[in-house]
């Protein structure tokens, strides 16, 4: 099966735009890929260590109201904390619309998507206040700037995050016999070790036992991190001696780059490989890829030595790929960035939506779409089966949605019987084209073609 | 397709909306059970030693100085309910509420409220998706059940029902508001795909059903010249959910929030107690008849610290409390092994000591309820855990 300039703005894309052609064929995508990313430079979010209010401005700030407990300046203390609240809010808002702005205007709609792939392979979630507004900040840092690099540098920038390091619990794991644990009784915490091999790398059917996980949280004690600082590595949380990790043995010296040397060796383990493959397939194609397509992106990752330009190219490569038949449906982060991006939105009206636009069209929209932002149930990420997205309140909360928010975004409307041609690329079944036509009005038209499956599924 | 054919297929549909597929409704099968189980998640950790305070413990007083406020009300010669439980109190002595103290899940230390409800929802330490939230695990227990049977209710993720087992959610605030023109337009855009149509044609049966009860229940109190029903999302979560058990759903579950009281614990424990309490009451009204065939848990991540903070309020611990309600329930009870305040009785001298797991008393009640045997209990739903002694919860 060829290349579709329509497949490849919609499975691979952010979707169709009356302002923005479509890709032209597979090596313009990989081109583009390759090219510097301008969106992200248009569209800045900042990283971590640039984000303000930080963690440690918002720890200084509580640290403030205990001091001032029962003397003159507890309420204005008790002020300045509630301001850094809403100031994390805010930024969060902002991060928020501006990754959806990214997916509605780009001329590259892949790299959103790769990034936003990339971002729940390895998923962190806020745990606390202080942390709500990190998220966008942690995928500008560890994700984006590897979706078309290398694997195992996305990984090294992934577990060396303080984002990381939190949600998986690193941070509260001690070597039970570096120094620090001989003093203090502490011991390991294997959550990160063991999410590693079991999402992040070779995958739960890998072949590793507890063993491995054990081996591999001992290797990784001594990654840390400071609210001040940002990471650090402490060797007096390090596990002494070498350790074996799926038949390798690793260095022993307590170093940073005893770490990241492992990580890197396990990056392109060939189960590693199956499993990256089989995981991206999943994700662009189909809940049951064509082993012939995914065992292709596989090779080319291991030939590589774990090049995600290679996988990704493989893919777009392959046939498979390219089926007219539609077995995704895009999720509700997708189905609303796909939307607007076909309403011909620009930047600055999603950038400008206020608070009460945002919970409704946004933050309210997704959850009851069932994707509360940046709240998936655990470190695996959100589903890929189609059925968890199209339940009852799911597709209820889509129609309402496609019925009322459009006009939040543009105004006036297009008209139906245009839009529907440019949702869908020419591609409509005709009982599309008709419903957009019949409604009696504009919104209800467009409400009926952003509903319609033929939108949905990509 | 013959587009003209297409058309007048349109129209035939629009002369008879009646005989739409989106107005009838969706015929559901029923569980094979006629008990209920709702369980409330109560996020942020309940203070269950405010809640149902200890007064007969010697050491209780002076752990806490400022919330010993004399203002609880002794249910027998130990125990005192919270002001903020005071609505119930015609429950408890009818029997129909009760409370299990001194109970935790195994999360032990980190004392985080994210992980704590992990912990809780998923009924161990292992947390994923396929395994899914061990309400999830009760349910796919029985083989061919309907989603109708398992309902999580509102915004708020419940990842207790999350997984394989078929179950719906629905939050009141979720609207299916259109006009006949724009629905028979959907159903003309819809109706080709089956994955769409169904979950088409279930969101419509729920949204209709809801909008005929409302319809019903403003007229009632019309008649009747009742006042308006309190508002509250508490109370539309508990209205929507006593509306599904009475049909065909067995088991419902949501949250309610609010528990984290680190400040100024006597107001904000009050607020949320009664919030609580309301949403009992409305689930009991809203129950009728079936209400003596329910059994409502109240379960919270974890407890807190035995003593007051420095800020009138309390930190996070370990043992808590569970609490009850429903006829299919033996209330009027603080049930549970009383582990003691002494310094040396807490839990590395800071938290009320677990002298029982939470999951063990809701293995025992679904025990009951659905009459699953023990093995189900300790190898499916709660892998690994023990079942231990009776708390002797039910009736």
């Amino acid at each position: 099966m060829p290349f579709d300039p329509i497949i490849a703005a919609t499975r691979f894309g952010t979707g169709l735009s009356p302002v923005l052609r479509p890709p032209e064929s597979v090596q313009a995508m990989i081109t583009r890929l390759a090219r510097p990313d301008s969106v992200a430079a248009n569209l800045p979010i900042s990283g971590f260590d640039a984000t303000v209010p930080s963690l440690a401005t918002f720890q200084a700030a509580n640290a403030a109201v205990r001091d001032a407990q029962g003397t003159p300046q507890e309420e204005a203390a008790q002020q300045a904390a509630r301001a850094l609240r809403i100031e994390i809010s805010a930024v969060r808002q902002h991060n928020t619309l501006t990754t959806f702005a990214r997916g509605v205007v780009a001329a590259d709609g892949f790299r959103e998507r790769l990034t936003a792939f990339w971002a729940d392979h390895f998923t962190v979630k806020s745990k606390a206040v202080p942390q709500r507004h990190l998220i966008a900040p942690y995928v500008e840092d560890a994700i984006r700037p590897h979706v078309a690099g290398r694997f195992g540098d996305m990984l090294s920038a992934v577990v060396l995050h303080p984002m990381m390091l939190t949600y998986l619990e690193q941070v509260r794991s001690v070597g039970p016999d570096s120094k620090a644990g001989r003093r203090t009784g502490r011991g390991l915490n294997e959550n990160l070790a063991r999410e590693l091999l079991e999402l992040h790398l070779v995958g739960a059917q890998g072949g590793y036992d507890q063993a491995d996980v054990t081996q591999l949280a001992e290797l990784l004690t001594g990654l840390s991190y400071t609210s001040r600082g940002g990471f650090d590595y402490r060797a007096d949380w390090a596990e002494p001696g070498a350790e074996v990790v799926m038949g390798r043995r690793y260095p022993a010296a307590a170093e940073l780059s005893s770490v990241t040397a492992a990580l890197q060796d396990l990056a392109v383990r060939p189960q590693t490989a199956a499993h990256l493959a089989r995981k991206m397939a999943v994700h662009f194609v189909a809940d049951t890829p064509d082993p012939a397509l995914v065992a292709g992106m596989g090779e080319a990752y291991l030939g590589s030595g774990g090049d995600l330009l290679a996988m990704t190219s493989a893919m777009l490569a392959h046939p498979a790929a390219w089926s007219p038949e539609r077995l995704k449906v895009r999720r509700p982060d997708l189905f609303i960035t796909a939307a607007l991006r076909a309403l011909g939105t620009r930047a600055r009206a999603v950038l400008d939506l206020r608070q009460g636009g945002y919970q409704q069209h946004i933050t309210g929209a997704l959850a009851l779409m069932g994707q509360p932002l940046e709240s998936p149930v655990g470190p695996d990420g959100w589903s890929e089966a189609a059925a968890d997205w199209i339940t009852p309140q799911g597709l209820a909360a889509r129609i309402s949605w496609a019925l009322r928010s459009p006009a939040a975004f543009v105004d006036p409307l297009p008209d139906p019987r245009q839009f529907v041609q440019t949702a869908l690329g020419g591609a409509a079944p005709p009982e599309v084209v008709f419903a957009a036509g019949a409604a009696e009005k504009l919104s209800d038209g467009i409400g009926v073609v952003l509903t319609s499956p033929a939108f949905q599924r990509i | 397709m013959d587009r003209r054919k297409f058309l007048s297929g349109g129209a035939a549909l629009g002369c008879s909306l009646a005989a739409s597929p989106f107005l009838t409704p969706v015929a559901l099968a029923s569980g094979p059970w006629d008990n209920r189980l709702v369980v409330i998640v109560l996020r942020g950790a309940m203070d269950g030693l405010d809640a149902i305070r200890p007064l007969g413990d010697a050491d209780y007083a002076g752990l806490r100085p400022t919330l010993n406020d004399g203002k609880a009300t002794p249910v027998g010669d130990f125990w005192a309910l919270h002001p903020g439980l005071a609505p119930l109190l015609p429950l408890w002595r009818a029997g129909e509420m009760g409370a299990l103290h001194a109970v935790s899940t195994p999360y032990r230390d980190a004392r985080s409220h994210f992980d704590g409800q992990d912990i809780l929802e998923a009924g161990s330490l292992r947390i994923d998706q396929t395994a899914g939230g061990w309400l999830n695990r009760m349910v796919a227990t029985v083989p061919g059940m309907a989603a109708e049977t398992a309902y999580a209710i509102g915004q708020e993720q419940m990842a207790i029902l999350t997984g394989p087992a078929p179950h719906l959610r629905w939050s009141p605030e979720a609207k299916l508001e259109m006009s006949p023109q724009a629905r028979r337009l959907l159903e003309i855009v819809l109706h080709d795909d089956p994955m769409f149509r169904e979950a088409a044609l279930q969101a419509v049966a729920i949204a209709d059903g809801l909008s005929v009860e409302a319809a019903l229940a403003a007229a009632e109190e019309e008649n009747m010249g009742m006042a308006a029903p309190k508002a509250g999302d508490h109370l539309s979560l508990a209205q929507f959910a006593a509306g599904r058990l009475r049909g065909e759903t067995r088991i419902a579950s949501f949250s309610v929030n609010g528990w984290d009281t680190h400040d100024n614990q006597k107001v904000n424990l009050q607020r949320t107690l009664l919030r609580l309490s309301d949403t009992i009451l409305a689930l009991k009204d809203g129950l009728g008849p079936v209400w003596g065939k329910t059994a409502v848990l109240c379960m919270t991540e974890f407890g807190r610290t035995a003593r007051e903070n420095g800020t009138r309020g309390t930190d996070h611990g370990t043992g808590g409390a569970m609490l009850f309600a429903g006829g299919a329930l033996r209330g009027g009870q603080v049930a549970g092994r009383w582990p003691g305040l002494g310094e040396a009785d807490l839990y590395q001298r800071r938290d009320l000591m677990p002298t029982s797991d939470v999951r063990a008393a809701a293995g025992w009640v679904m025990r009951g309820l659905f009459g699953l045997d023990a093995s189900t209990v300790e190898q499916v739903v709660f892998p690994g855990l023990d079942l231990t002694t009776d708390p002797g919860l039910l009736l």
